[in-house]
């Protein structure tokens, strides 16, 4: 039998089960690329005053540590230095994803064994998974550089974009078909790529902030940065991504023959024989850690990146247009810069609400998985169970804020030139005045998962709508009394502005009556 | 007390489905009661009510002398349970896992309990340094069931807990058995390895639709369904009938003197199972067994 005997069928398969995620990442990818792209476009209808007000603030190191280096001073490449990595980094988190769930996920279930003793090569799985997620990668990219050029960008500047997305998908998909061989688990495939992944990247902020050029042969990333679309147009960079790709396809193609089917290269890591957990809420908090310690790097890099911001915002919106749309966002009252940091720390108050309800989502998860059913057995109240998810996500939320606006202080402190002892507890008030509309979600969120482990899911929408009415309506003039529905439209007007006492009183009684009502209905029903 | 759990009048509907229908158990204090039924019979969702997890539709169940719903603290206190399905959290060794369900019952572990954890261990021949993750079903079922089976509890409910295991494990689960009898503990295994409750249990129910159509102690069940008897005469002739265990005697009375064999079987587990059941199996089947 050939060894890629079956590939077709896998392939077609692999096609089956992923096409919504392949379809729906590559739409988003290429609207969220094309459409910044014409945003800049009409924001800046004269391309000489937008290079004239903005170079400022691209020289700044954190601008060109997150974003890379301006390639060009043309409007084209402005209007893709967002997207650039961004992108790329969504396309390698996609390349990861289809590589993993038809490799090492598919055998860590059993399910490779079923398809494996049926007349399929011991290279067509592999190969089926490398195979779907280049051909996403590639179709992916070309629509996106279409994309860009029908919405006016340069055609030669939009295929180098696209060049760049090909190589890093394309080696993370080599090299996500790597760490399938060495981890044992999905989880541990996850741990290796996107470990490289973040190596990677930091590898070329260095070569970018320091700036170490050679250093960009080093990351992939670094890779997109020589092509430099919009700017030099190096297509040949791309002869070095593919090489590196097939190194790493023949080194996961060697690894495999090397090794038994579910076994992998790597030992498996074990953990201690006797345990040091003691009580649901020593439970909750420690598989909760890996993600909460994930959010406090989030919050120190954000902060330290919005802190560093802050001193070049001045010349940004010495534009009108600007100035006026984080008005609207953030409400008028105080100095640009203060408005700035509000519209900043209006944004990171979703996403800590979004890690709360990733906490509080759990006590859905551990029931429909069966897990609660086995702590529940034993005499474990299960209000206690309910609360102690609450409860971490409550102090998680509240943690999350306070460093995100102590950070802000001390980093806005250097870059505005003020003190260091006014500016950090001045922010982290006016973090922790975000906290009462996350509160609030936190309260609904209780309340579903309360209700019913399959009504959780719901909380997040309640955070999607609050947040687009609440944050981003002002921008749209949709009508007051729906913008007032959102919690985060009642919060203080902090850094700059006044204080909403009675509102933050109000939305904590909320909050709190959405965890009192779901912790009851909680006791009262049955468990899936 | 001398009735551990008793049900009556049980029901139980999801949405259009009854999964319960009016289920009459009762398990005496002290006895290992199998509890037996195919897939969906109402066996995990009648130990779901005995553990309050979900709340009955109709009717009444007590536990311990206990309503499982109002007072599933005090229950738990003093019952282990070993769900079916056992799924464990991936990122949690066996045992942290198994050390965490000990601690949950709220009193730290004495020098025996930790003595009768590590022997439970090496019996069960289980890896405790693995991840949750790692663990293959019977691996998993075994962490279940030690921390179920370390655990000082009065009442064990265990939902198919060998499903997973190897013949040899099954060997070690059924010495548990053998010692939470002799302690007195109850036991109520829900099962549908037919030969490990014949062997374990001294009675047995057995559930069908939702509701009990049987249940008794085995020898009770047996007298009732009838013995098999075989007589071979010293002509050659062979003769054979079935009936209650008493008359046995006179039936073989009966054939005189010339009995050159004689064979009388009490019917198995599997035969008295089966009979409740005769009308599911397809035609074929029971024209073959009949």
């Amino acid at each position: 039998m050939s060894p890629y005997a079956g590939l077709g069928r896998l392939l077609r398969l692999a096609w089956r089960r992923d096409r919504l995620l392949i379809v729906l990442s590559g739409l988003g990818l290429i609207v969220l690329a094309a459409g910044s792209a014409q945003a800049t476009f009409a924001l800046y209808p004269d391309p000489a005053q937008a290079q004239g007000e903005l170079a400022g603030v691209f020289d700044n190191p954190a601008t060109v540590a997150l974003y890379g280096p301006l390639a060009s001073h043309s409007l084209d490449a402005l209007a893709n230095f967002k997207t650039l990595f961004m992108g790329a980094i969504l396309l390698a988190l996609l390349a990861h994803a289809i590589v993993r769930r038809h490799t090492r996920a598919e055998e860590e279930d059993g399910r490779a064994e079923l398809l494996g003793a049926g007349a399929v090569g011991r290279r067509a799985p592999l190969t089926a998974a490398m195979a779907l997620s280049a051909a996403a990668v590639l179709v992916i990219s070309s629509l996106a550089a279409i994309s860009l050029i029908a919405v006016g960008c340069q055609a030669t500047g939009s295929w180098a974009l696209a060049v760049g997305w090909v190589g890093l998908g394309l080696t993370f998909t080599a090299l996500t078909g790597v760490a399938a061989q060495l981890a044992s688990t999905s989880r541990g495939v996850a741990g290796l790529t996107l470990g490289t992944l973040a190596v990677t990247f930091l590898v070329r902020m260095v070569a970018d902030t320091a700036p170490a050029p050679w250093l960009h042969w080093l990351s992939p990333f670094g890779w997109i940065t020589e092509i430099a679309p919009f700017g030099a147009n190096r297509f040949w960079v791309l002869a070095v991504a593919l090489a590196v790709c097939a190194a790493l396809a023949a080194a996961a193609y060697r690894l495999q023959s090397e090794r038994d089917l579910g076994a992998g290269i790597l030992p498996v890591r074990r953990g201690p024989a006797t345990g040091s957990l003691h009580s649901v809420a020593d439970l909750v908090a420690r598989t909760a850690r890996p993600s909460v310690l994930g959010w406090l790097i989030t919050m120190v890099v954000l902060g330290a990146v919005v802190g560093s911001l802050v001193g070049a915002v001045g010349q940004m919106v010495s534009d009108p247009k600007v100035a006026e749309m984080l008005e609207a966002l953030a409400g008028g009252a105080g100095s640009i810069e203060d408005i700035f940091l509000r519209t900043e720390l209006l944004f990171a108050s979703a996403a800590v609400t979004a890690a709360a309800l990733a906490v509080l989502g759990r006590l859905s998860a551990e029931e429909r998985s069966g897990r609660s059913e086995l702590l529940l057995s034993r005499p474990v109240p299960r209000l206690r169970w309910f609360l102690a998810h609450v409860a971490l996500a409550v102090g998680l939320a509240i943690g999350l804020l306070l460093i995100l606006g102590m950070v802000i202080g001390a980093s806005s402190a250097r870059s505005l030139g003020v003190s260091i002892a006014d500016q950090v507890p001045r922010l982290a008030g006016a973090a922790l005045a975000m906290s009462p509309a996350v509160l609030t979600v936190i309260g609904a969120g209780a309340l579903l998962h309360g209700l019913s482990a399959r009504w959780g899911t719901a909380a997040w929408a309640v955070l999607a709508v609050g947040f687009l009415l609440g944050e981003i309506g002002p921008t749209m003039n949709l009508p007051q009394w729906l913008v007032n529905l959102s919690p985060f439209a009642h919060l203080s007007q902090l850094p700059g502005g006044a204080l909403a006492g009675t509102s933050a009183v109000v939305l904590l009684a909320l909050g709190a009556a959405g965890v009192i009502a779901g912790g009851a209905a909680y006791v009262r029903r049955d468990l899936a | 007390m001398d009735i551990a759990i008793e049900t009556s009048r049980l029901t139980k509907t999801f949405g259009q489905v009854r999964a319960l229908n009016g289920l009459d158990l009762r398990v005496r204090t002290g006895e290992v009661h199998g509890f037996l039924g195919p897939n969906g019979a109402g066996k995990s969702t009648t130990l779901r009510i005995l553990l309050g997890l979900i709340r009955a539709t109709s009717g009444q169940a007590r536990v311990l002398g206990a309503d499982p719903w109002s007072q599933s603290g005090a229950v738990h206190a003093r019952l282990a349970y070993v769900p079916g399905d056992v799924v464990l959290w991936p990122n949690l060794t066996g045992g942290e896992i198994i050390d965490l369900l000990t601690s949950l019952r709220g009193t730290p572990p004495s020098a025996d309990a930790r003595a009768h954890r590590e022997r439970l261990v090496r019996d069960f021949d289980l890896d405790l340094t693995k991840k949750g993750r790692a663990y293959s079903k019977g691996n998993r079922q075994k962490v279940a069931l030690i921390a179920a089976l370390a655990s000082d509890a009065e009442l064990f409910l265990l939902d198919e807990p060998t499903a997973g295991l190897d013949p040899l494990m099954e060997q070690v689960f059924q010495a548990e058995l053998v010692r939470l009898r002799a302690e007195g503990r109850t036991v109520l295994l829900s099962s549908h390895i037919l030969s490990e409750v014949e062997r374990a249990c001294e009675s047995v129910s057995i559930v069908r639709a939702g509701a009990i159509v049987e249940t008794g102690t085995l020898a009770d069940l047996r007298a009732l369904t009838g013995t098999h008897v075989r007589a071979t005469l010293s002509d050659g002739q062979v003769r054979e009938a079935t009936m209650p265990a008493a008359e046995v005697a006179a039936w073989v009375a009966g054939l005189g003197a010339s009995v050159a064999a004689l064979t009388a079987a009490p019917p198995t587990l599997e035969e008295l199972f089966l009979a409740r059941y005769a009308d599911e199996l397809p035609a074929d089947l029971t024209r073959e067994r009949s």
